[in-house]
């Protein structure tokens, strides 16, 4: 047991790349958190370099559609061939092997889905455009991160991922020639290397110890200390091994510092379900659990636990993300509706009848033209029709809220009142909401656009009231996302609620009279833009500065000392209508 | 297919077990929705169901497996035209994944493209809805599913029946499923019309209690290992099953509800505000199914009581942002139904 492994800092995550390659499969992958560059290459070349030559390690383009994800129909054999021929996606292809995600932080929930899908079952369903297939894709996954400091790879992957390497901090100093050990050997082995109760008893333990829900950790970590008992030529796993396995998986996924050693375990809080009347309540060695959650406590990276100390959100998550990462073609999504003439290219899909159609008529004349052999279909390229779909315009409304200190007097938890009612409205017609919140210098997001009401609602509650009221840089932050969602094929509806107290202006500079002339240059921008926009008037007398911006945005104005919960609520509908 | 971890092998998650078994023996109760946590075993446990389920009769030949002792119009436009007596099969009940990133002729069927293109034929071939016909339907990560899809869905789970208007194709077939979904909700609300289909809702979450945690470890271990010898292990267990959920589809009909049932539901149905009258009738059938898999021979309060939060917890008229509270509602209010 050593706290520092030998070798640099490039040991651990070579180390990884060696246990993956015994068993790419059970352990899942690895999470590479690095900037791209030779720090980068030298680990992929190691994982290229440790798995069997045979096995494909394929690369996932970003933005793959479907198609090429799970597979679908092969258009150019299927019009040589004159029926349906399958064409199988990348992960079909990988089977056996790797696939490398890059920009995993950009990952769409839909594709992360697809992919945990894939690894749950080590196959790859399709039922797509006439096409069934059940393929083998057992697969490991190694995610690229170049996220910033709040952007991580989807959870619902991540949770699947034996691995979290971390390579941001190395430099090309720390390459170091890495030499594979004997990886065909320790998988002729891996089968039989035997796990003791205690052990499963233990790495289970360690997990809740440090505060990791999910059950797959420590199933993770079991299978790491197994691929290490392989390559190390044991026939079990031993002690040495799953310490490596708990420092490996366990420790990055660490939310708990563990407890001090002669302490007892924290007790789980209330079991509300009866102990198993099976042999599941057999006691776990203590001395070995004990001893494992002293050898995390030196592998736990330094500033983790002062981290730790931190708020968090919501159990493992940081900030709260929205999809607004899902990129969407407009014209590629959407309903159905219709088919003009032109290529598949660019996530344009064939309408394979309507071409079809387009070439039957054609068909006598071809023939006897190209001497097309009876039976077969001849289809020119000028026959190719491609669907077109009316793309689903999302309405999102965008919630600006004055979180100042003037704000909180005045009413600020009837404003929050207000914006709840008007989540709910937009959970009930699937509208998205988005929330931005200004106070003291500046604005902020809080939320991304989202559908999910939870992540609202908590990023509303946590709102704290307080500071200047820098209207002017609130009305700003909105119209540039309203902006950016609109290119994005949205109709975005802004709802600025304040008090209208504007005392801040962008540069920073307090002042009243400046700070309303600021804050009404940008409404005016906004108003010329022509975006719909509702200014709820939050004061207790009606603020007139409230009132001209409103007009200034073009937008309607509703004073709320003199409207109920639901008074707003209608005004946004129309607002958003 | 990979073998599929035993249902019976499952370390707790009683709920959610209840939920499906209750689907099983009367899947008039209508679909189950299982949320939670990562990595708690929901779709294990949808998977585990398919071998659990006791083979059912169907029409010799028919390609959607109609039921003999169905009415003509409960089946298919072959079967219901055909007179005298129907040959009859016995066919395991089918349990049907629908993957993310299906298109939409897979899920209601289209023109079969290959007789189409090489013969010029004009047939139809069935999709998923065809083939989860008097079985299960079950949609992992159904938050994540694309809207139009579930719109297919919301229409045919309604009227039991799948109508093809396509390509030239005017078909229409029976399409009876219990529609299973699972899901994270942190990844993304379902929609409130959807929400609505499903008969049960459970919510699960990882154990917390470690002595349960090494069991669901362990056993994970062992089947990864070698999963022969643990199916084979669990095999009697499931086979237990299997024969309590057959026992239970004989005894439903004669289950009683008495009357004093039907006013505690109604009762409970009223304290709560849930909207119409599914609730009350879930509430009876889902009781009903859970007394005939206990051997009982009328509905009990205790099976009300225990079947209740399921059936009513997502379908309380709520504040949509309270989601905490909906489960400690229907608590209150069943305290005080059974208090009276």
């Amino acid at each position: 047991m050593t706290a520092a492994p030998p070798g640099g800092a490039m040991a651990g995550p070579l180390r990884a790349a060696h246990l993956l390659a015994v068993d790419p499969h059970r352990l899942g992958g690895a999470a590479v958190r690095a900037r791209p560059g030779p720090v980068r290459d030298h680990w992929l070349a190691a994982l290229r370099g440790a798995l069997p030559p045979s096995e494909p390690v394929r690369r996932l383009p970003v933005g793959i559609d479907d198609d090429r994800l799970l597979g679908g129909l092969d258009l150019a054999e299927t019009l040589k061939a004159g029926r349906p021929i399958a064409r199988r996606g990348v992960l079909a292809e990988a089977d056996g092997g790797m696939v490398v995600v890059p920009c995993a932080e950009r990952l769409s929930p839909g594709t992360a889905a697809r992919l945990a899908g894939v690894l749950d079952r080590g196959a790859v369903v399709v039922e797509r455009d006439g096409i069934q297939d059940h393929a083998r894709a057992r697969i490991g996954l190694a995610l690229l991160d170049e996220g910033e400091a709040d952007e991580a790879p989807p959870e619902a992957l991540l949770d699947r991922l034996a691995f979290r390497l971390d390579l941001v901090d190395l430099s090309i100093r720390d390459i170091a020639p890495d030499t594979p050990p004997d990886i065909p050997a320790a998988r002729a082995r891996l089968h039989a290397v035997a796990v003791t109760p205690e052990i499963v008893g233990a790495v289970t333990e360690v997990a809740l110890r440090l505060g990791i829900a999910s059950l797959r950790a420590p199933l993770l970590a079991l299978a790491a200390a197994r691929a290490g008992a392989a390559l190390a030529g044991r026939t079990s796993v031993t002690e040495d091994d799953l310490a490596e396995g708990v420092r490996l998986v366990l420790c990055p996924r660490a939310t708990l510092a563990p407890a001090q050693s002669d302490e007892t375990p924290p007790e789980p809080p209330a079991p509300d379900e009866p102990t198993p009347d099976d042999k599941a309540g057999e006691p776990v060695e203590s001395d070995l659990t004990d001893r494992l959650v002293e050898a995390t406590r030196a592998a736990l990276p330094p500033g983790l636990l002062d981290a730790l100390q931190a708020p968090k959100g919501g159990g493992e998550h940081g900030r709260s993300r929205g999809d607004s990462s899902v990129q969407k073609r407009p014209g590629t999504t959407g309903r159905p509706a219709g088919s003009r003439p032109g290529e598949p290219r660019g996530g344009a899909r064939l309408d394979l009848l309507a071409t079809l159609r387009a070439a039957a008529p054609w068909q006598g004349l071809r023939r006897r033209v190209d001497a097309v052999e009876p039976g077969r279909v001849a289809v020119r390229r000028e026959d190719f029709r491609v669907g077109v779909r009316k793309p689903h315009s999302r309405a999102t409304a965008i919630v600006a809220v004055d979180a100042s200190g003037s704000s909180a007097m005045n009413r600020l938890a009837e404003a929050k009142g207000a914006v709840e009612l008007l989540l709910a409205q937009a959970y009930v017609r699937r509208d998205r909401v988005a929330l931005l919140a200004f106070r003291r210098s500046g604005a902020e997001i809080l939320l991304e656009p989202t559908r999910s009401l939870v992540r609202a609602k908590r990023s509303l509650a946590g709102l704290p009231g307080g500071g200047g009221t820098p209207l002017a840089a609130g009305i700003e932050a909105a119209a540039r996302l309203a902006d950016t969602l609109r290119r994005r094929g949205d109709a975005p509806t802004l709802v600025l609620l304040t008090d209208g107290g504007a005392n801040v202006c962008r540069s920073g500079e307090t002042g009243r009279a400046a700070a309303a002339a600021d804050a009404l240059a940008v409404a005016r921008r906004v108003g010329a833009e022509g975006l719909s926009a509702l200014v709820i008037d939050t004061s207790p007398r009606g603020q007139p500065l409230a009132g001209e911006v409103a007009a200034a945005m073009a937008a309607r104005y509703l004073p709320l000392p003199r409207a109920d919960a639901a008074a707003v609520s209608r005004a946004v509908r129309l607002a958003m209508a | 297919m990979g073998a599929v971890f035993p249902f019976s092998a499952i370390v707790g998650q009683d709920e959610m077990k209840l939920a499906l078994l209750i689907a099983a023996i009367d899947p008039s109760v209508g679909g189950v929705l299982v949320l939670g946590d990562r990595g708690t075993g929901k779709s294990t446990a949808v998977r585990g169901l398919a071998s659990l389920l006791p083979p059912m009769n169907a029409v010799a030949g028919c390609r959607y497996r109609c039921d003999p002792a169905a009415g003509p119009s409960a089946r298919c436009e072959e079967c219901a035209a055909r007179s005298g007596s129907l040959g009859s099969q016995r066919v395991p009940v089918p349990v049907v994944d629908l993957p993310l990133g299906v298109t939409e002729d897979r899920v209601v069927g289209a023109l079969d493209l290959e007789r189409a293109i090489t013969r010029g034929e004009k047939a139809f071939e069935p999709g998923l809805l065809a083939r989860a016909h008097r079985g299960f339907l079950y949609v992992d990560e159904v938050n994540l599913l694309e809207d139009h899809i579930v719109d297919l869905l919301l229409d045919v789970a309604a009227s039991g029946q799948n109508v093809v208007e396509r390509e030239g194709l005017s078909v229409r077939h029976p399409a009876r499923f219990v529609l299973v979904g699972s899901g994270n909700p942190e990844e993304g609300d379902l929609r409130p019309q959807l929400l609505d289909r499903f008969g049960l809702s459970v919510e699960i979450g990882t154990p917390k209690d470690l002595a349960q945690r090494v069991e669901v470890v362990r056993r994970r271990d062992a089947f990864e290992r070698d999963p022969e010898a643990f199916l084979e292990l669990w095999r009697r267990e499931d086979m237990r099953i299997r024969r309590k959920i057959a026992a239970a589809h004989r005894r439903l009909p004669g289950v009683v509800v008495p009357d004093a049932t039907l006013l505690r539901a109604a009762g409970l149905c009223m304290a709560l505000g849930t909207d119409g009258l599914r609730g009350e009738l879930t509430l009876m059938r889902a009781a009903r199914a859970l007394a005939a898999l206990e051997g009982a021979e009328s509905v009990e309060d205790a099976h009300l009581r225990r079947i209740a939060p399921a059936v009513l917890r997502h379908r309380l008229r709520r504040n949509p942002l309270d989601e905490a509270s909906s489960g400690t509602r229907v608590e209150i209010a069943l305290a005080q139904q059974f208090a009276a």
